[in-house]
This record gives structure tokens, sequence and C-alpha cells, in this order.
């Protein structure tokens, strides 16, 4: 029972880690139809940011636990900001030509991952986390670190801030019929450019800070992270249907779940299990758990 | 003019390449230049697919290295000869190909982009879960040399693999052309400029797409083989998303839907990321402050930044800007 306990909330953990990368590239994607492939780079990004901003503050003999909360701000500002500069200085003079959008961003996530390696080279670097953190919450007889509720927390926090400003702010409506229909948007008179860059500013701030979180979480920041989520986050994305905020929310539980359960009871096949379950949607919902039926 | 050119390079360039070992004597220089060449060739495959069929795949590199896997393990593990282990890598890879390919054209377009990398590193994690004690995990093992012919091993007979290899990119170039100027090869480039425009014509997409997706996965095939031979060990790198997307570099770089475009494109990527590296573990960089030094010294970085370039301001890539030159001349 212990064992189910943990599993369950090591794999909430996982899957609001999932959710912080895969929302950004679903909306993304529904929007304007952008594979963007630079998202993982976006949250590698974010994790140094967290690195480096705690490093300096923590010389200046800051407390552990406000250099952590000034690192989390950290790697969002410099998540929304190198989305920012992509969507504006790339993805934006391609307007239409989804394939080499694609392109662009594949570049890009290349030259960012090499150019952070370069700086602070390729080794992993140890990331300082609160003493807390690695306290443990007994439920039943089950020990369950305190990382893990941290991650869940923001999962889930992050998904009622976006299911606010979709459905309560004037920007979520443009985002929300752009996805319907963007030609009928523009049409209209809207300028559909500011929900571009909206959704990429906010999932570049998500990214950003899954970044820093994963490196909390796992203890170390290396210029590889990016990518490695990057593909979980692609899959959390293709089983809960693309541009579907609730299916990702749905599909990233799914993931984290099955993953950890798999891991456990038959070790190392979770990675392989989720690549099953997404042959598996694939072949009886093409669109996705929550998508729309038009491919 | 232009047509003598047009007939003259290429029996140039393949004299000029059958001929090169006796320029570079070394057996690293001649290594180095038939990994080029297996990835000119890999490039070649690539572009089947990206330039002529209009499929975005992310997944390539799950063929290429089932192939050098299947090789590998054959050779060493079960100590099969090098024909038996061949034939196995080949079948292996072409059926895994026609599975792979028959899920992930159920969805189109980006999708099938993303689905393609979720296979693909599901290929790449397995290798590194070690099934059975074959693959040896994230470290990989050593070919069993003693298994290949005499004349392919030791460092006096690197020429031989170099010249396997271009054997390699010759096949692969005939198949290709061959392939891309049949009928189902004009179907292909149909699907890629008007897929909506193929289906009115009564023709099923989904069959013509199979086809090309197994068709470079069985040419990948034949590039890993050669592979294992030239480097002599297994890594899991072989299988990695890192290994596609330096595929799709090269294509972009040389020209999408250009096969000779892609082949230099493989060729040069592949000699350029090793000058490069050596560049930059030499001291020519010393010199410079830590924040030009640091990104110059990561070859992805520069030629990741050139791809962003040439995406932008030059979408045909070399072959591109090639044709527009010719065109402005006439």
């Amino acid at each position: 029972m212990s064992d189910i306990i943990l599993l369950t909330a090591t794999g909430l953990g996982l899957a609001g880690l999932y959710f912080l990368v895969a929302s950004g590239l679903s909306l993304i994607y529904g929007l304007m139809g952008v594979l963007n492939f630079a998202h993982g780079a976006f949250l590698t990004v974010g994790g140094y940011a967290a690195y480096v901003v705690m490093q300096k503050l923590l010389e200046r003999d800051w407390g552990i636990n406000s250099a952590l909360v000034v690192g989390l701000l950290a790697s969002m500002v410099a998540g929304a900001l190198i989305a920012w500069f992509t969507e504006a200085a790339l993805i934006r003079r391609l307007y239409a030509r989804h394939i080499d959008q694609v392109l662009v961003t594949v570049g890009l996530g290349l030259a960012i991952g090499a150019a952070i390696a370069g700086y602070a080279g390729q080794d992993a670097r140890f990331l300082l986390t609160p003493p807390w953190m690695d306290n443990v919450l007994v439920i039943g007889d089950a020990r369950i670190p305190y990382d893990r509720f941290v991650l869940i927390a923001v999962g889930l926090m992050l998904f009622i801030l976006l299911q606010v400003i979709m459905q309560k702010t004037r920007l979520g409506l443009i985002i929300r019929a752009g996805v319907e229909n963007r030609a009928m948007v523009s049409a209209l008179g809207v300028d559909v450019r500011i929900a571009f860059t909206a959704v990429f500013v906010i999932g570049g701030a998500a990214a950003g800070l899954a970044g820093s979180l994963f490196g909390v979480y796992s203890r170390q920041v290396s210029p590889a992270m990016g990518a490695s989520v990057l593909i979980f986050a692609f899959i959390v994305v293709v089983i809960g249907g693309m541009g579907s905020l609730a299916g990702t929310a749905v599909a990233s539980i799914v993931v984290g779940l099955i993953q950890q359960f798999t891991n456990y009871y038959a070790t190392g096949i979770g990675d392989l299990a989720v690549v099953l379950l997404l042959a598996l949607v694939l072949l009886t919902r093409p669109q996705g758990l929550l998508g729309k039926a038009v491919a | 003019m232009m047509t003598k050119v047009r007939y003259f390079s290429p029996a140039v360039v393949g004299v000029v390449l059958v001929f090169l070992p006796m320029l570079f004597g070394r057996a690293g220089t001649l290594q180095i230049l038939a990994t080029g060449l297996i990835f000119a060739s890999l490039a070649l495959t690539y572009n089947l697919l990206l330039g002529f069929t209009g499929l975005l795949s992310f997944g390539h590199a799950l063929f290429f290295g089932t192939s050098v896997y299947a090789t590998g393990i054959a050779l060493t593990r079960w100590g099969w000869s090098l024909t038996s282990a061949a034939l196995l890598a080949i079948i292996f890879t072409t059926v895994l190909g026609v599975i792979t390919g028959a899920i992930a054209l159920r969805v189109g377009g980006v999708p099938f982009a993303m689905v393609t990398l979720a296979l693909a590193q599901g290929g790449f994690v397995l290798a590194g879960k070690n099934p059975g004690g074959v693959t040896n995990g994230a470290d990989g093992f050593g070919l069993a040399v003693d298994r290949l012919p005499d004349f392919f091993v030791g460092v006096v007979n690197t020429k031989n693999l170099y010249w396997l290899s271009l054997a390699l990119l010759v096949i692969t170039y005939f198949v290709v052309s061959l392939a891309t100027t049949s009928s189902p090869g004009r179907v292909w480039q149909g699907l890629r400029d008007n897929e909506l425009r193929v289906e009115v014509l009564g023709l099923r997409p989904y069959t013509f797409k199979l086809i090309s997706f197994t068709l470079a996965a069985f040419l990948s095939s034949l590039a890993g083989i050669v592979f294992t031979m030239v480097q002599g060990s297994i890594t899991q790198h072989v299988l990695s998303t890192e290994v596609t997307l330096t595929l799709l570099v090269m294509v972009v770089l040389g020209g999408v839907g250009s096969h000779w475009g892609a082949a230099l494109g493989g060729f040069v990527y592949t000699v350029a990321n090793e000058q490069l590296t050596r560049l930059a573990n030499s001291s020519a960089f010393e010199d410079l402050p830590t924040i030009i030094r640091g990104p110059l010294t990561q070859p992805v970085f520069l030629l990741g930044s050139l791809f962003v370039l040439v995406v932008l301001f030059a979408p045909g890539g070399l072959a591109g800007a090639v044709k527009q030159w010719e065109l402005k001349r006439r």
C-alpha cells in the first residue's frame, strides 16, 4: 500500500512537470500550427537561469528559501524572454511556412543547447535545494518527499491560471477563437498576432519554470535536460489531443502515473510503456483523447 | 555550356572520390571521409522522405541505429558471418520500417513528426535497457572485428572500407534517383505538393507514403551495416534523436528535394563537424574572451545557427542557390 501511495505522488509530481512543458507546446500548436522544438531549450535556459541567480544570491548570504524563490522567478523571466525572442525574430518571419517554422525551432534548439554547453560545460551542475524539501510527509506508512507536492501544486496552479485566462479574459477569448478558426478571427478585424506572442511568452515562462523545478527535483541542471523532457512532453501533447488544454492535463497525469508504476513493477520499462500507449492511442483515436476529430 | 557542366561534374567528382585514398593515406582521415560518405547516403534516404514525399520524420535514426545494432549483435554476440548478419539487419530494419510507418502514417504533418520522434525514442530507450544482455546499455560494445573478411580489417585496409562506403553512396544515389523518377516517385512528389489532389485522382496517399517510408528504412539499413564496419563499435548514440536532427540539418543545408544537394550536405557537414571539433580543441581560440570562445568551441552551435540562417534567408539550401544562379545566367 505504501508503495502505491508513493508511486502515485511521484507520478503526479511528474505529471505536474509534464503539464508545465506540454501546455505551452499544445497551445502554440493549437493556435499557430507550430511544433516548437526549441521548447526543450527554453526549459534548459530556465534551469540555468535559476542556477546562476541562486549561486549569486547564496554568495551574498541570502537564505536558501528566498534564493530559491528568486531563482524560480528568474527562470520564468528567462523562459519568457527567450520565447518572445523566438516568436518575434524567427517564427513571425516565416508566417504560413509551417515546415520551415519547425525547422527554425530545431536549429534554434540545437544552437541554444550547444551555447549553454559552451559557457557552462557539458557536465551537470549541482543545484542546492532547501533542506525541508528532503523531509517526508508520512501518509499511512508511505514516506513522501515534499518536492513531489511542490511539483503537483505548481502544475495545478498553472492549470487553474490558464483556465482563468482562457475562459475569463479577452486574450483567452481570442486564443480560443484562434484555435477554432484563425482565418475567421483575423477576418473579423482582431489582431491574432498579439495572441501568437502571448502564447509563446506564457508557454516560455511555464517551460522556464519547469526547467528550474526539474533542476530542484533532480538536484542538478545539465545542457541535455531539456531534450529529455521535451520528448515526453510531445507524447503528452499527442495523447491529450493537440490544442486541448484539458486533454493535455489528463494526458500528463496518465503518462506520469503509467511511467512510475510500470517502472516500479517491471524495472526500467516505464518509458517504453509510454511509447506503447502512444501507439495504442494513435491506432484507436488518432486525434488524441480530447482532440477534435479533424486532423 | 550548362549541360556540359551537368554531365561533366559527376564524372569529375566520381574520379576524385575513387582516388582520394591515394591523396590521404592516413587511416584516421580516411575513416572521417568514409563516415562522411555514409552520412551522405543517409541524407539521401532522409531527403527521400522530406524532399520528395513531404514527410517530416523525426525518427529516422531508428532505422539506421537498428541496423547498426542488428549487425553488431549478430556478428559479435552470435558469431554470425558478415553476409548473414547483413541480411538480418536489412530484413529486420525493413520490417520495422513497415510496422512503424503503418502506425505513424495514420496521422500527417506535425503529428507525424511527433509520433516518429516518440517511436524512435522507444528504440533508444530499449537499447539503453540492455535487453537480454546483448546491447550493453548506454556504454555500447566493440565489434568482433575478426568476424569480418580480412580485407576489411586493420589500419592498412581502411581504404577498402572507404571504397565500400563510396559504393554504398553510389548504390543509394542510384536507387533514390531511380525511385523518384519512377511512377510511384511521381506520386510521392504529387503528395508533397498537394495531397488532396492525389486523393481526388483516386490514389491512396497512405500506401504511397508507406512505400516511400519503407524504402527509406531499407536504404538506411545498408548505411547502418557499412557504418558498423567502419566504426568498429556500437553505441547508443546511433539511435538518438540527435542523429535524425543532424540528418535534417544536412538535407536543409544541402538543399531539400535535390539528390546531389542532400548528399553534399551530408558529406560536408560530417567533415566540417569533425574539423571544427579539432579546431575547438586546438589553441586557435585560446586568446579569445570567454564570452566569445564558449559557443565557438561548440560545432553544433555554429552549424545550428547557420541552419537557422539558411532556413530564413535561403530556403533552397545550397542546391537552391545554385539553381537560382543558373537561372540568372540564362
